[in-house]
């Protein structure tokens, strides 16, 4: 009973209390929100401790009972402690482990910059395979899909202004009475794109997001008033 | 001759110096405003205080300003205590100094008048929510609509026992602050039960230690609750690191390793999402997405077989546990959506008839106004 109702009963508190203190300034009210981050901060450093002993001891466990791939947990391993004995040597040696000359700062240049660079360069061939299975025609829906897409995508490259130009030229030889270079300024793909992004795309982001801000407040609420315990051992 | 160069390069005092406690602060700000005769030969502006009227002026801006007001939010400035100021015009070869200005006192204020709007709104919304939960548990039945990316849960996670092939939960990046990881819980939750009566593993990798902590013990919590506690392991609930392309790269290796048969991508993702999801897909597994971040939910919908978009996570535990009292504030939301439907409809029409007709402009200007939040 009081391991379900204390832990309810602070929930209620502190949101009754930031609420609050959301709409009065004054003293001690007005710090609270920041004094909680604060507070928080220093907590979720400590827990790095609990991340570390996972990680370590989840991979020791590998090496130790020599699993399948049990050499990538000891390269980890040496590899975290190596970065963090780095890290204090720089720290004690050049005062910020971030020191241009640091033996950490170049572990971070030449090891961890690249390495999250080649990353996210992998995301590039993943939106492509993504867009190819999600643009296939298969109805009317992804058929809109597609098309929409490729307007917006020619709209933002110089590729899809060089193809207006070779439009405006066209439209201009069937009718001679058009003024070519008038034409060529519309940019029209531009303005589809620009079209398709404020109005079709901002109505659905912000009915999206009109549904997203009121499930919040309904499951704070449900959270304040303790009906949503799924987040206790209860 | 001097004289004359004198008289052309001199500069006259700023004028009408008002100083005046910044409202609806903790009393720590004071907003400074001023004009000058001559504007056009004033090259800037700079601002001198002190706690007493006739000593101790030090400069507050290290630059020139070039504006006629200034918002001084020095944390020097202390609650209750009072300051001088005076400002100093300067042009190409002379400067000129107002008279002093003050006292002001920076005064804490007990409430702030901007946020009327919020504190009206907040206390309409809670109370139609507040209803519905009323009405709820006065035994009124409530029906919510069904959510094709929840009732696949049952699906994923029998593929993934037929198939004999483990289960993968993410957070994302997601911290414990986070709404969207509380409203993921208990998914983790039903699903760490499935796993836990189908004996099939589930391993979660974590970026954030808290989140860690708390999916460890919903896993351990729902497999009590299965009657099989003696298959809950800790080491599947782990920690990768809270680095966001470290994190991807650690959960595409236990992709490729483990090959699970069900992924469920439920918390808060940023760019590492879609690199995440297509190497699950290129596995083979059933994946199911969720999450409150719209940049991300196109890559979910294209990589995953099932996208839960917008409030549908929120409403997770409702659907999964459908008790009356938790259905009653979907209620309320689906009653407040149809409010915000009907004073949208108003407001455009108002705002598109303001067009032609003054007096609607003036009213729909005014209804803008009271939304936006003050500067």
């Amino acid at each position: 009973m009081l391991k379900r109702n204390i832990p309810l009963l602070i929930v209620l508190f502190t949101a009754l209390l930031l609420i609050v203190a959301f709409f009065i300034p004054h003293k001690p009210f007005g710090d609270l929100e920041s004094r909680f981050l604060n507070w928080y901060a220093i907590i979720s450093g400590f827990t790095f401790l609990l991340g570390l002993d996972s990680l370590t001891r989840h991979h020791l466990l590998k090496v130790i009972r020599k699993e399948k791939g049990w050499f990538y947990s000891l390269l980890l391993v040496l590899s975290l402690f190596a970065t963090l004995g780095l890290g204090l040597y720089s720290w004690v040696r050049f005062a910020s482990p971030f020191a241009l000359r640091a033996p950490f700062m170049w572990l971070y240049k030449y090891m961890i910059i690249p390495l999250q660079a080649t990353m996210f360069a992998t995301l590039a061939f993943f939106i492509f395979s993504a867009a190819y299975r999600a643009f296939r025609i298969r109805n009317l829906g992804a058929s809109l899909l597609l098309i929409a897409a490729c307007l917006v995508m020619l709209g933002n490259v110089p590729l899809g202004s060089s193809i207006w130009q070779g439009i405006s030229q066209f439209i201009h030889l069937i009718f001679p009475k058009t003024d070519p270079d008038a034409l060529k300024r519309v940019e029209l793909f531009a303005l589809i794109k620009d079209w398709l992004m404020a109005i079709p795309q901002a109505a659905a982001g912000r009915g999206i997001g009109i549904g997203l801000a009121l499930g919040g407040i309904a499951m704070s609420l449900r959270i304040i008033l303790g009906i949503e315990r799924t987040y206790l051992s209860s | 001759m001097s004289g004359l160069i004198f008289w052309l390069f001199s500069i006259a005092p700023p004028e009408s110096v008002i100083v005046r406690d910044n409202p609806n602060d903790q009393g720590q700000a004071v907003v400074i405003t001023w004009s000058h005769p001559q504007p056009k030969s004033v090259l800037g502006y700079r601002l001198f205080r002190s706690d007493e009227p006739d000593k101790d002026f030090a400069p507050i801006t290290s630059e020139l300003l070039t504006k006629n007001d200034y918002l001084d939010t020095d944390s020097l400035l202390r609650n209750g205590k009072e300051y001088y100021y005076f400002v100093r015009a300067y042009s190409l070869s002379d400067s000129a100094d107002s008279p002093v200005s003050g006292p002001v006192v920076p005064q804490a204020q007990w409430f702030n008048t901007g946020r009327v709007n919020v504190l009206i709104l907040t206390i309409f919304i809670s109370a139609i929510f507040i209803y519905y939960i009323l009405l709820a548990r006065r035994g009124k039945m409530m029906f919510i609509r069904k959510i094709s990316g929840l009732d696949a849960i049952d699906d994923a996670l029998g593929r993934a026992t037929e198939m004999g092939k483990p289960i993968l939960f993410s957070f994302g990046l997601g911290y414990i602050t986070d709404m969207v990881v509380i409203a993921a819980l208990p998914l983790l939750r039903r699903i760490a039960r499935k796993a836990a009566e189908y004996a099939v593993r589930l391993i979660v990798p974590n970026s954030d230690p808290i989140v860690m902590t708390a999916a460890q013990e919903t896993v351990k919590e729902a497999y009590t609750e299965a009657g099989r506690p003696d298959l809950y392991n800790q080491d599947n609930i782990s920690f990768l690191t809270s680095d966001q392309f470290g994190y991807a790269a650690g959960v595409d290796g236990i992709i490729l390793r483990e090959k699970p048969g069900a992924i469920f991508w439920l918390g808060y993702f940023y760019a590492e999402s879609l690199i995440m999801a297509e190497t699950g897909h290129t596995t083979g597994a059933i994946q199911l997405a969720g999450t409150t971040e719209t940049t991300q939910l196109p890559f979910f919908v294209a990589a995953c077989d099932y996208t839960m978009i917008g409030e549908e996570i929120y409403a997770a535990s409702c659907y999964l546990k459908p008790e009356p009292v938790m259905l009653g504030t979907i209620k309320g939301e689906d009653f407040i959506k149809l409010v915000l439907i009907v004073l949208i409809t108003a407001f455009v029409l108002l705002g598109t008839a303001g067009a032609k007709i003054p007096v609607f402009e003036r009213v729909f200007t005014a209804i803008v106004n009271w939304f936006t939040p003050p500067t």
